[in-house]
């Protein structure tokens, strides 16, 4: 098991690299006056001014220079301080966002957050019961009506959906709002008597008390999560149908049956812990693919995280911010990735040995 | 066969001959087990559903041209507008500025000769029955060049990867995970939005984009699937009598390697279309009032309060797109139960 995380773990390195080499060069495609916003604020405005940002950082220098320079940031000749370097968390300035992008991901990343951690929960169980439930009832009505379920859902692009959402539950019978709070609660919560612990808003809420923000934020995020979870129940349903499916067949299973045992218990003490193994692994994709419907999502949804920022950044070509959102995006994954192929290994002796 | 004097032995000729003359000339040429891949995908109703909604989009994708003429031969993605009015006006309303021609089959099928608006306007009145017409040309002639530019590089990689394995392998693997770190629509979002200032706003970007970060699923299939059949003994033969890497690897692993995966491949193109119509959703592509149908839906954004009284800006281009998706989900699924090693031999 340790020579296994070894391994895993000398592998994330060389994915640390990989990807700030795969955004450096994409980084290449911009002008000077473009890349300038790594640096400084405002456009230059005149010939002179680039000429002296482009000298001043480099900017002509060697590309395995740049690269260094990008990773470390360059030292202000004045007062010796460090200027720009992601390693540092300093992804430049977002002239969309008028302030540093570090700090625009900092603002927005706790909502994104909160929408994911309640999005795991039903994105993760309800598809995983869908598929143990078509699987016991193989061709049963469950069964039948998860396919259908599968295919049709499966079809439904989550902006399609997500606007269809908000055409019944907000449009029409007004239930659900898109946004992030309702205007009083915003109030509410920009008044001093409300402490930020976690500055995750649900969290926060229930701390201080405010039980009326919780429910307004959660009222705000239900139609998120739904869009989020649908296509993911699709997939879950799918693989543990078929995984359970095929560990009903094994002979141990018929072993446990035979020896008398209740069916609830084959089912859910001997099949099920084995059947997993596969959806564990479709778990870390989802975790991953969870991180990229946001960006949709919230826009669809007009939810301030990182997602929607992100696609406002794209959409009016700020790419310094966009690429600032996926360095960021690339290190949580890579962490996120790394415990998941652990887990995974500690759950299959196979991976671990092979 | 009259004639001929039948003894025992002759009669066991005549049921093999007998036997022979089932199998159907198609049979034949695809060779048993993709008929049964074939005859399999034919059966069930699911994936006759799915060819069906196949079949009407190419049709209808072929037949643009006649199903709405457009205004300007040259620019046969321009969306008409029927005037620059904000506020979308329902289906039905009459058409009254930059109509096209009226198309054959209108007069025999609506009983006048008045344009309307099939599926209502959308914001800036732009006509959305000919955003989702012509839409559907500009999904699939943009699916089928990502599908095959990321087969090709997917097919690349992937067999060189698993015939020279090693470092070169280990190289290549790692390269494909570092693209599969960042989450698909953000990578090729992020990719769209540094080209289009080089580009300019069309669907090229996206195009490049989509196919930047499509191809690892591939290269990862096709490597096993080389992995496992560069073991048999005519790899071993041709080996042997010294015929060159190339050689064998072009000639003898792939086409034995390939043809589960590039079915499967063909069918990405609803996955594509998908991504394709979320680029334009969010606003990285084609300029405005292009005929694409991310473009068409990412109107509804600006009207999300009052949708229930513009219901036809989501409901129309929405129903589209996932009616296209369904029909490729459809016969890929049904595929891949066919495909499935588990229902080999049987039918």
């Amino acid at each position: 098991m340790t020579t296994y995380i070894l391994r895993r773990l000398m592998l994330v390195p060389v994915l640390l690299f990989g990807v700030t080499v795969l955004i450096f060069s994409m980084l290449q495609f911009l002008t000077p006056v473009e890349r300038s916003a790594l640096y400084v604020r405002d456009l230059p405005r005149n010939q002179r001014q680039l000429e002296g940002i482009i000298l001043r950082y480099g900017l002509d220098k060697p590309l395995p220079v740049q690269y260094w320079n990008w990773l470390v940031g360059t030292k202000n000749p004045v007062n010796g301080e460090r200027e720009g370097g992601i390693l540092f968390g300093d992804f430049g300035w977002s002239r969309t966002g008028s302030q540093p992008v570090a700090k625009l991901i900092s603002s927005r990343f706790p909502n994104t957050l909160d929408l994911t951690l309640w999005a795991v929960a039903p994105v993760i169980l309800v598809g995983i019961w869908l598929g143990v439930q078509a699987a016991v009832h193989h061709n049963g009505f469950i069964d039948q009506a998860g396919r259908i379920f599968s295919i049709v859902g499966a079809s439904f692009p989550t902006f399609v959906a997500g606007l269809l959402f908000l055409m019944v539950f907000y449009a029409q019978l007004e239930w659900f709002p898109p946004g992030r709070l309702s205007t009083q609660m915003q109030i509410a919560i920009n008044s001093p008597d409300f402490h930020s612990y976690t500055s995750l808003l649900t969290i926060d809420s229930l701390l201080n008390g405010r039980f009326d923000v919780f429910i307004d934020a959660l009222k705000h995020m239900l139609l998120p999560i739904l869009t989020l979870s649908y296509l993911t129940w699709a997939t879950f349903l799918r693989v543990t149908r078929s995984s359970m499916l095929e560990t009903l067949r094994m002979d141990y299973v018929t072993t446990a049956r035979a020896k008398g045992l209740r069916e609830h218990d084959v089912i859910f003490k001997h099949a099920r812990p084995n059947a997993m193994i596969p959806v564990i692994t479709l778990a870390g994709f989802s975790i991953v693919g969870l991180m990229g419907g946001v960006v949709i999502t919230e826009t669809v949804f007009d939810f301030p995280g990182i997602g929607k920022a992100a696609a406002e950044a794209a959409g009016q070509l700020d790419v310094v911010t966009v690429l600032g959102f996926a360095l960021f995006n690339g290190f949580i994954l890579i962490v996120a990735n790394l415990v998941v192929d652990i887990i995974y290994a500690m759950v299959d002796p196979r991976i671990r040995l092979s | 066969m009259t004639g001929i004097t039948t003894t025992p032995k002759d009669l066991g000729l005549q049921e093999e001959l007998s036997r022979m003359r089932k199998v159907g000339s198609l049979e034949r040429i695809l060779g048993p087990e993709n008929y049964r891949v074939l005859t399999g995908l034919l059966k069930t109703p699911a994936s006759i559903i799915g060819f069906f909604l196949i079949a009407m989009f190419i049709f209808i994708a072929l037949a643009a041209p006649f199903i709405i003429p457009p205004i300007n031969a040259n620019l046969p993605y321009t969306i008409p507008q029927d005037g620059y009015k904000a506020e979308p006006k329902p289906p039905g309303t009459l058409w009254e500025r930059n109509a096209p021609d009226l198309p054959f089959w209108w007069k025999p099928i609506m009983g006048t000769d008045q344009w309307t608006h099939l599926m209502g306007t959308s914001q800036g009145q732009y006509d959305i029955f000919y955003g989702v017409i012509w839409g559907t040309r500009s999904a699939l002639s943009s699916g089928m060049i990502v599908v095959i530019a990321t087969f090709a590089i997917g097919m690349i990689v992937g067999s060189i990867s698993a015939y020279y394995g090693g470092v070169v392998d280990n190289i290549l693997m790692r390269v494909v995970d570092v693209f599969l770190t960042l989450p698909f629509i953000l990578a090729a979002l992020i990719l769209a939005a540094v080209l289009v200032p080089k580009l300019g706003r069309s669907l090229v970007p996206s195009i490049i984009a989509l196919i930047t970060f499509g191809w690892m699923g591939y290269a990862r299939v096709i490597r096993g699937d080389i992995l496992s059949i560069k073991e048999r003994d005519f790899v071993m033969a041709a080996r042997v009598i010294g015929v060159r890497d190339g050689r064998i690897l072009f000639r003898h692993i792939l086409p034995n390697a390939i043809f589960p995966s590039l079915v499967l491949a063909s069918l990405a193109i609803g996955d594509v279309v998908l991504s394709f119509a979320a680029l334009s959703f969010l606003g990285i592509g084609t300029e405005i009032g292009y005929a694409d149908w991310g473009q068409v839906l990412s109107f509804a954004r600006n009207w999300i309060i009052s949708l229930e009284t513009y219901w036809y800006i989501v409901v129309f281009p929405g129903i589209t797109l996932v009616l296209f998706v369904m029909g490729w989900n459809l016969v890929g699924d049904a595929l891949r139960d066919v495909l499935d090693p588990r229902m080999r031999g049987k039918t």
